[in-house]
């Protein structure tokens, strides 16, 4: 292989990994605090996308007025899921919430078919994000390049939001334990609702980014996604949010490395992912960065 | 509770047998039954809704048939395959044993066609496939018949055109993998374009994706080191929109060549300024006639949705008027005796042609080159068999 075509494969790499990061952050933050896999995270990313759009087009906002008005939606969304199908299940095993998490998943998929149409839609074009910059023999899509940074601001924003803040030593102590964090006069509630917003505030802006790299919307858009990223933070140790990057980055990288190096494998690329999910849960179940918790029973 | 449980069971039952009872009262009017077996949801769902286009523009024109001086309200069943070969499977056998339908027409996409066509075959209902263009559609398979060209034709004439006109050398294939049409589509168009150039070696790469990719930078950028005169992308119209976007955006500048999948207003909206001067090939175009209905239908179809028709939907306007005819010859509802006068199919005028099915139930067709120019799919010429 040449060197350029080394870099050029590298920065594909990178670029998928920093956008798997992005949405693995918001997977990983959910269930750190709730224990809970949020199965409709790449629907809720998915709505974010179809947000943005309208905002955009029918109702002509600026493109940067409707990110925020749709991220904000989708944020909402996220706090009124919550209220909807987890928060009533709260004292149920956690296996029935799983399970309402799929079924909301699959709802929100079906009734974006119903109200967005089956046919794809595709964003229009942004100029700042929509533009190829040439370093060296490397190409580069402008977007691909806000991405990381953006990925870099929430990890630390998060971490000083969870680490630093006294609605993180909240997050903190629910993750901890629930009952105890109530009896400490904790608003259970607002903290599960809160940390339900910024999850989905941040799936809402994967969407965006994403559909501002691949321009091309459609209902289910969100579930291989969400699948890739749910495996990136299983990686990474599930719960854990700089896990949850350095998971995004690897499943990218190794993504784009099998179809470089191994081009005949590339029909199993996605196959390959979830191998990676199989060999990570036998071989080391917390993750790379996560660590064993012992579970009081 | 008990009490209650019992009496929701018996509701039930009771149900159950006045909802069969209905069922059955229903075939038996002067109804006959079309299903419509197209994918409306998932990758292919803009496919699946220009037919649909076609078959109810039919419908709307022609909704009746006469058998044995009776007539016949002609009903539309319509049944989503969700873009997906399992589901497709699942939707044909809806279609068989819970909407009983006696003709079925669909779906876009080979593979899905594939998926459905046992189930159509034990059931013993003759089914009109529209545009899917593999031929092992129909191959092997009595009760598939289609009205659209086949394959290995279609991947001859984007090979020649490749070889003539844009006077190509060597090419590299993006295929996608997991779909039957592309990887078939691919594999004609390779070995036409190999004995055209005399050349063995003249395909430099076949190289591979999914359906419903989204990134093919990796791909893409061993195309880039490859340096092909021409890239030959059959597949479905979301993934290969992206693929040539992300292309252009790599640098590559070779053209891109693909197949009637293509013709559609989302490979436009998706790929905007990148897929201009994308050359494909195609069933019909709204401005060469070829029977005095491909007016009809243009001008209709016009009326109806408000926009040119565009892509397959003619071909779902033929379908529906095959079937028609077929019953009208057959001067039964029965799907056995539809399904022989369907076999006998000779110089039928459809919108999109004359239809003469040999006996594998394939029409011979000419094709239609187009290219894309400011926006739109532009006639560039057509090819004769």
């Amino acid at each position: 292989m040449e060197l350029s075509t080394f870099f050029q494969q590298l920065t594909n790499a990178l670029s998928l990994g920093s956008l798997y990061a992005l949405i693995a952050i918001g997977y990983t933050m959910v269930y750190g605090i709730l224990r809970l896999i949020n199965f409709a995270h790449g629907d809720v990313f998915m709505l974010g996308a179809y947000f943005a759009f309208y905002a955009a087009t029918s109702l002509a906002m600026p493109w940067w007025v409707a990110f925020i008005v749709a991220i904000g939606l989708t944020a909402i969304f996220g706090m009124g899921l919550e209220r909807v199908a987890y928060r009533p299940l709260r004292d149920s095993p956690k296996i029935s919430v799983m399970i309402s998490a799929i079924g909301a998943s699959f709802l929100i998929e079906n009734v974006g078919i119903v109200v967005f149409g089956g046919r794809p839609k595709s964003f229009p074009s942004i100029p700042l994000f929509d533009t190829v910059l040439h370093l060296g023999p490397v190409s580069v899509l402008s977007v691909s390049l806000f991405i990381p940074v953006i990925t870099a601001a929430i990890l630390v924003a998060l971490l000083w939001i969870v680490n630093g803040t006294k609605t993180g030593l909240a997050m903190r102590a629910v993750s901890t334990d629930l009952d105890a964090a109530r009896l400490m006069a904790i608003d259970v509630n607002r903290t599960i609702s809160l940390t339900f917003g910024i999850g989905s505030l941040l799936a809402g802006l994967g969407g965006i980014m994403w559909t501002m790299k691949y321009p091309q919307l459609n209902p289910l858009m969100g579930v291989m996604p969400g699948l890739k990223c749910f495996i990136a933070a299983v990686i990474g140790g599930i719960g854990n949010i700089p896990g949850a990057v350095l998971g995004g980055f690897l499943l990218g990288v190794l993504e784009i490395m099998i179809v470089a190096f191994l081009p005949e494998l590339t029909g199993y690329r996605d196959a390959f992912a979830f191998v990676l999910l199989i060999v990570v849960l036998l071989v080391k179940p917390s993750g790379l960065l996560g660590k064993h918790q012992a579970v009081k029973v | 509770m008990k009490k209650a449980i019992l009496v929701i069971v018996a509701i039930m039952l009771v149900a159950s047998i006045v909802g069969c009872s209905k069922a059955e009262t229903k075939t038996d009017a002067n109804v006959v039954k079309f299903g419509v077996f197209e994918p409306l949801t998932g990758a292919n769902a803009a496919g699946g809704a220009e037919e649909l286009d076609g078959v109810r523009l039919a419908q709307e024109l022609y909704p009746t048939v006469t058998v044995g001086g009776k007539e016949y309200k002609i009903e539309l069943a319509i049944a989503d395959n969700k873009s997906d070969k399992v589901e497709a499977a699942n939707a044909g056998q809806r279609l068989v044993d819970s909407d009983k339908v006696q003709v079925v027409l669909g779906s876009w996409g080979s593979g899905l066609s594939m998926a459905a066509g046992p189930v159509f075959k034990d059931a013993k209902i003759p089914a009109i496939g529209l545009s899917c263009t593999n031929p092992l559609v129909t191959k092997d398979n009595p009760f598939y018949f289609r009205v659209c060209f086949l394959d290995p034709f279609q991947g001859t004439v984007m090979a020649n055109y490749a070889f003539k006109d844009v006077k190509a050398r060597k090419a590299v294939i993006i295929r996608e993998v997991s779909n039957d049409y592309s990887v078939g589509l691919a594999k004609f168009f390779a070995d036409s374009f190999k004995s055209l150039t005399g050349d063995q070696g003249a395909i430099l790469a076949e190289l591979n994706y999914n359906t419903n990719d989204q990134d093919f930078s990796a791909q893409l950028t061993q195309v880039k080191s490859l340096k092909p005169d021409v890239i030959f992308a059959p597949g479905n119209y979301t993934e290969s929109a992206l693929i040539i976007k992300q292309a252009r955006e790599l640098g590559i500048t070779a053209p891109f060549l693909g197949g009637d999948t293509w013709e559609i207003a989302e490979f436009i909206n998706v790929g905007k300024q990148a897929v201009e001067g994308a050359v494909m090939s195609a069933f019909f175009d709204n401005d060469a006639p070829l029977t005095p209905l491909s007016k009809v239908f243009v001008e209709s179809y016009q009326k109806k949705y408000g926009k040119l028709p565009s892509g397959t939907a003619v071909l779902g306007f033929d379908g529906y008027l095959l079937a028609i005819d077929a019953i009208k010859r057959a001067d039964s509802v029965d799907p056995l005796k539809i399904r022989d006068a369907i076999a006998a199919t000779k110089d039928f005028a459809g919108a999109a042609g004359y239809v003469t099915l040999d006996a594998n139930g394939d029409p011979i067709k000419s094709a239609v080159i187009k290219e894309v120019k400011g926006g739109k799919f532009v006639f560039k010429t057509t090819v004769a068999p």
